[in-house]
């Protein structure tokens, strides 16, 4: 148990570096960018000087950057998030709108992208360099070629328009579909072509991660050992070549997982799901410090329990892992 | 039902496009009832009033909760009764009287008055609203000698046309009684809008799309037809077009497909490409000019870069023919002011190189004359492209022009408050008057940061003198002709050169009908849009 706790008394106190560098980063990227959250209103309205100005003034842009530096480190001493330009509204109601598609989007591609992948990877690291083998492996590097907004404009125009399984955009349908389960069937019928577009790329991944495991594994002296034992070769196969195996998979699933909180801009677009990786982009066009600072910063604590969730696992699974003192 | 006078205009008007361009879709015939119509929208303003903030990503969806004094129709003097019924001006520019519409109740039920124009005219046309801070600067105050008049007073002769012209975009009536109490940039009405409209706003989910609803209670009797108009956002283009496919959305305004898509879509049973309907929101496709930059400052340089431009290629190849050569600050469409007979800077490479080795700028050892930083805007992919173009042609004559991308926020900074460039690309906006967006492109002494204004460095006192004269001239035939001389100057100076004038297109299902039945149709009410079963 003592493990457990070091670990996250150690976390939690790197997180807070982590997270202030990234806020601080955040903030400097956009003052260094042309053009402040003004300009980029007045783009879509036009407006004279006097405008302009009571436009920064009421906005707070219009003094120095010292002086907005300190608002920034003020409002970070006191995790205030502020209010967004763009959305003229808090920025913490604003994450706390997108934040559930992107974590709904990311759990069904990490679900499926895991399975498929895991599934595969033990075909294909069952009997390596079998036909089998380098069919499956091919495919994933296919998969793996293939840009995720190509993939997803061919599944909207085949499984959308042409053939019309499933919605061509959106994450529910306009009007509501009665009752709860209604609406987690509306929800995961939205998520189907999203999600393959997004994941379909990652399949691979777990595969050559769980397949080059496997590979390792065959060749290693315990699996020689359980041979020699008489144990079956399917026993062999679950406990000494796939068990190990697995590990490194999930420090990959750890690893995808924290590069999906921060959304992405492509599908989520492509689909008019309204999630964190948009809400990135409109903060940057729009010069939305504030917004982006805490939509940086959300990611990055869901990035930090994320990986603290996989060091716990992995753990739990593997007691040589930071176990000091045992 | 009774037959009223603006239907007859309307039909008429309908009639009239329908002959015209062979479009069949205005119809006049026995429009039905009921339905939901789910239109494309690709941003969610932050204020979403158009009474302070006139531009079109608000009108697209405000202009059907929120009425305007007037809107545009084709044909007739250009001007439909909405809340005002009548508008007359003083000879001496110093007023203008509106007769407002009787029995016009807002959303929640309290009766519309000319306290309501008032208030909206003095409290945010005049200080608040981007256009109007200009076209209202004189107006002193409003009287209402009654509920249903309201007199605009005008501390300086202010011309009734330009007034007139600025109604359909500039004069959004909001309700006093929710807007008296407070900050009014902070009003929660801003974006849960309550109007005179012909719909409802139900909701807004974010990222997700607006809801509005029939208002049944509309002054105009059986008219919203449509129960429900949803605006679905979908940021993607491409999305759109599948959409639209798919019939899950059944109209997307302002060339929301994109071009390169449109020729396949329309071969779509069930779709139409429509370009009318734009024709009250004209965009310029213009090389804006820096004249701080020596070269430039040479008229002979400007004429050169004119006379470099292939016009029709850009129509034919840019915008795959959906727009018009132009060469003046005035599109055709407005036959109020537009002039034909100015001087062509015609296709001439030849004329290009003799003018710029006559301004003393020969072709050096690379064979350039000189070079420029070339920025073009990102508003449209259209403006991107002619940036790619441009810098062909220019290389053509021997003007070496490096392009430089920004995105909206950089663009802006960079040509409005910084100069820091030699030539730009923009789609400058014509509204409907030269006064409101245009003269702003040539006056000269306008503090630097004012976005799409004169930031070039152009000071004419010839133009200057015309812009003012017009400013100030009450009579609507000196107006005019002083505004025919301008586009004379603005075409023999060439601060900036006019390349192409376009507009939008609507692509629609076939079901939606009376789309593009007036010259800012996406922009005005849509009472009258139904869907065909």
């Amino acid at each position: 148990m003592t493990r457990v706790l070091r670990l996250l008394a150690l976390r939690g106190l790197s997180a807070i570096p982590t997270l202030l560098i990234v806020a601080c980063g955040a903030f400097l990227l956009l003052e260094f960018a042309a053009g402040d959250a003004v300009d980029a209103y007045l783009a879509q309205t036009g407006g004279d000087a006097g405008f302009a100005a009571e436009l920064r003034r009421s906005l707070g842009l219009g003094g120095t950057f010292a002086e907005r530096l300190a608002g920034f480190l003020v409002s970070l001493a006191t995790i205030d998030l502020g209010q967004s330009v763009v959305f003229a509204r808090p920025v913490a109601s604003v994450i706390a709108e997108r934040l559930p598609n992107t974590l709904l989007l990311m759990a069904s591609t990490t679900l499926f992208a895991a399975g498929f992948g895991l599934g595969l990877g033990m075909l294909a690291g069952r009997h390596p360099n079998s036909f089998a083998d380098h069919g499956i492996s091919t495919a994933a590097l296919v998969l793996l070629a293939i840009p995720n907004f190509w993939l997803g404009l061919l599944l909207v125009v085949g499984l959308a328009v042409s053939w019309p399984l499933f919605p061509v955009a959106g994450i529910r349908s306009l009007i509501g579909t009665g009752g709860l389960v209604g609406a987690l069937l509306d929800l995961l019928h939205h998520l189907v072509l999203p999600t393959l577009a997004l994941g379909a790329g990652y399949i691979a991944l777990y595969l050559r991660t769980l397949r080059a495991g496997m590979v390792e594994a065959w060749q290693s002296d315990h699996v020689r050992a359980a041979r020699a034992r008489g144990l079956s070769e399917a026993s062999v196969l679950r406990r000494g070549v796939v068990r190990p195996a697995l590990l490194p998979s999930l420090v990959v699933a750890g690893q995808n997982i924290g590069t999906l909180v921060g959304g992405s801009v492509v599908v989520e677009t492509l689909f008019a799901i309204p999630g964190m990786g948009r809400l990135a982009f409109e903060a940057v066009t729009g010069r939305d410090t504030a917004l982006l600072v805490g939509v940086v910063m959300s990611a990055t604590l869901l990035v930090l329990v994320i990986n603290l969730v996989v060091d716990l696992a992995m753990a739990w699974l593997d007691p040589r892992l930071g176990a000091v003192d045992g | 039902m009774a037959l009223h006078r603006r239907d007859i205009l309307a039909g008429a008007a309908a009639l009239t496009a329908a002959a015209i361009t062979g479009n069949a879709r205005a119809q006049v015939a026995a429009a039905r009832s009921g339905g939901i119509l789910t239109v494309a929208a690709d941003t969610e303003p932050r204020n979403l009033n158009p009474a302070m903030v006139a531009s079109n990503g608000v009108f697209y969806v405000a202009s059907k909760v929120i009425e305007p004094l007037a809107e545009m129709i084709d044909g007739g003097d250009g001007l439909a009764p909405r809340l005002a019924t009548r508008w007359e001006g003083s000879s001496d520019g110093r007023t203008v009287t509106f007769t407002l519409r009787d029995g016009v109740s807002w959303h929640d039920g309290k009766p519309f008055t000319s306290a309501d124009v008032d208030f909206s005219a003095m409290r945010l046309w005049k200080p608040l609203q981007n256009l109007g801070r200009t076209v209202f600067k004189n107006l002193e105050a409003v009287d209402t000698p009654d509920a249903r008049t309201a007199v605009f007073r005008f501390s300086v002769p202010t011309p009734f046309q330009l007034v007139r012209n600025a109604l359909p975009g500039l004069a959004s009536v909001v309700p006093k009684h929710l807007y008296d109490v407070g900050d009014i940039a902070t009003n929660p009405a801003n974006t849960r809008l309550v109007g005179t409209g012909p719909f409802r706003f139900a909701e807004h989910r974010p990222g997700e799309f607006y809801r509005l609803e029939k208002n049944p209670a509309y002054w105009e009797a059986g008219r919203p037809y449509l129960d429900q108009i949803i605006y679905r956002v979908l940021p993607d283009r491409g999305a759109i077009a599948a959409a639209l496919e798919a019939n899950q959305i059944q109209l997307a305004a302002f060339s929301a497909v994109p071009l390169a898509d449109m020729e396949r879509l329309a071969k779509v049973p069930g779709i139409a490409v429509i370009p009318q309907g734009y024709d009250g929101i004209t965009y310029q496709l213009t090389v804006e000019i820096n004249h701080r930059r020596k070269e430039l400052a040479d008229a002979r340089v400007r004429r050169a870069i004119a006379h470099a431009i292939d016009r029709k290629f850009v129509v034919d190849t840019i915008f795959l023919g959906y727009a018009k050569p132009s060469n003046g600050p005035v599109p055709a469409f407005d036959k109020q002011f537009h002039r034909t007979d100015l001087p062509d800077s015609g296709f001439d490479r030849r004329r290009a190189e003799a003018l710029l080795d006559e301004a003393g700028l020969p072709r050096g050892g690379n064979g350039m004359r000189f070079s420029v930083r070339l920025l073009p805007a990102p508003w449209f992919e259209q403006t991107r492209q002619f940036g790619d173009y441009l810098r062909q042609a220019l290389r053509a004559v021997g003007i070496d022009a490096q392009i430089a991308n920004n995105d909206p926020a950089a663009h802006l900074k960079a040509v409005y408050t910084d100069h820091a460039f030699d030539l730009a690309i923009g789609s400058l906006v014509y509204r409907n008057d030269p006064a409101i967006s245009t003269t702003i492109l040539y006056e000269s002494g306008l503090p630097a940061g004012v976005p799409f204004s004169n930031q070039y460095g152009y000071a004419s006192p010839a133009m200057d003198g015309l812009v003012r004269r017009a400013a100030s001239a009450v009579d609507p035939a000196e107006r005019t002709a002083l505004y025919r001389d301008m586009q004379m100057l603005a075409a023999t100076d060439l601060p900036l050169i006019h390349v192409a004038e376009f507009t939008f297109l609507t692509v629609a299902r076939r079901s939606v009908m009376n789309v593009a039945n007036n010259p800012r149709w996406a922009t005005s009410h849509w009472a009258d849009t139904w869907l065909s079963a």
